[in-house]
């Protein structure tokens, strides 16, 4: 059997979601937030909720998600996602409302909105790309950059001594009464890659239950192997050997 | 017994040439291109078909979901 009568419509198990649309994604070679795009579109479509879900976009390198993922989406300013999250559930509440955020976005300046969203168990998803740095503006120092790691502003790497420790928010997110579901996961090999998505769509799920009440919010650790300055691969390797030692895999709440 | 057999299609304007399919090919079945795409990438290919097994890991990590997996059963 040759490869040719293999590649026929009727033997079809994997390929891009429909509403993944085929304008080319910016992101450099190997960036986490594709794959992580992928599962949104794949979760939205498989749950047949397209026309209910609202995606609010960030500022960071996601800033242009709307323009690859087929559903209504708002771009909020940096840092406010939650806060015009809770205003559009709120409006409009048998809506899936996510939020996809970076740790600059999200840990940085938008602390405060990402603390009182989730405090206040508004009912939406927040998805959120942490790959310790400033992405989008040249790889700089964030909140979640790791104790010792090197970026564009330590160059030395970071020292606790001037610029504190790494900001494990997902944890402190996870000890508010108003968060329901608390995930870490990663999407560097394809059985991370199916948790995720299987992360992704209880969060989402979460948001159509208005039963019970609270957010939900998953974590990504990611990569930028462009800002580490690294080949995809060895982002990946070095992030699975640092990252998941400051950020470990797996749930942090689930009620 | 039945036999798997798989095969990928890239779709290779789209690839980005970043490997991360070469790596989490199980079987050993992709490679990169020795040409380059209109981006000026060298894109993922089949570089030994009669081993794929179907399996989409490929597929899965794929950031620019650039890859669509066909897979068979042979009955023999
Ligand atoms: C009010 C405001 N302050 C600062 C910036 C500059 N800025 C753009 S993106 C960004 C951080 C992006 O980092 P992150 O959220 O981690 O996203 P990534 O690119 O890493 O995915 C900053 C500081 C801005 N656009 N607006
Ligand atoms: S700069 Fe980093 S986060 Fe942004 S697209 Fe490139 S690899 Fe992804
Ligand atoms: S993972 Fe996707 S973008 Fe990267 S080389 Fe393979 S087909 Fe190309
Ligand atoms: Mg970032």
């Amino acid at each position: 059997m040759t490869t040719q009568d293999i590649i026929k419509p009727e033997n079809l198990v994997y390929a891009k979601p429909s509403i993944m649309n085929d304008n080319t994604m910016h992101y450099c070679p190997g960036c986490s937030h594709g794959v992580v795009h992928k599962l949104v579109a794949e979760v939205i479509e498989e749950m047949g909720i397209v026309d209910k879900t609202i995606g609010i976009s960030p500022v960071g390198c996601a800033v242009f998600a709307y323009n690859y993922i087929d559903i209504d989406w708002q771009e909020a300013a940096h840092g406010r996602a939650p806060a015009m999250a809770t205003a559009i559930k709120r409006l409009l509440p048998d809506h899936c409302v996510f939020t996809y955020q970076g740790d600059g976005d999200l840990a940085a300046i938008g602390t405060a909105e990402t603390i009182h969203a989730c405090n206040r168990g508004e009912n939406i998803a927040i998805i959120f790309i942490n790959n310790a740095i400033y992405g989008m503006t040249g790889g700089q120092m964030a909140p979640t950059t790791l104790e010792g790691m090197k970026t564009s502003t330590c160059p030395y790497g970071r020292d606790v001594t001037l610029n504190g420790y790494h900001l494990p928010i997902g944890n402190l997110v996870a000890q508010l009464e108003g968060t329901r579901y608390v995930t870490r996961q990663s999407v560097h090999t394809a059985a991370a890659v199916r948790k995720a998505k299987a992360a992704i769509k209880k969060a989402f799920e979460n948001t159509l239950a208005p039963e019970k009440k609270g957010a939900s919010f998953v974590e990504i650790v990611s990569t930028c192997n462009s800002g580490w300055k690294m080949s995809p691969k060895d982002a990946n390797d070095w992030m699975v050997e640092n990252m998941f030692k400051a950020y470990p895999i797996g749930d942090l709440k689930n009620i | 017994m039945a036999k798997i057999k798989g095969a990928v299609e890239v779709n290779t304007n789209r690839c980005k040439g970043c490997e991360l399919c070469v790596v989490a090919c199980p079987a050993k079945v992709l490679g990169m291109s020795k040409q380059v795409n209109a981006k000026g990438y060298n894109y993922a290919c089949m570089v030994n078909p009669d081993a794929c097994i179907g399996c989409a890991s490929c597929g899965i990590v794929c950031p620019d979901g650039c890859i669509s997996v066909y897979k068979v059963k042979i009955e023999n």
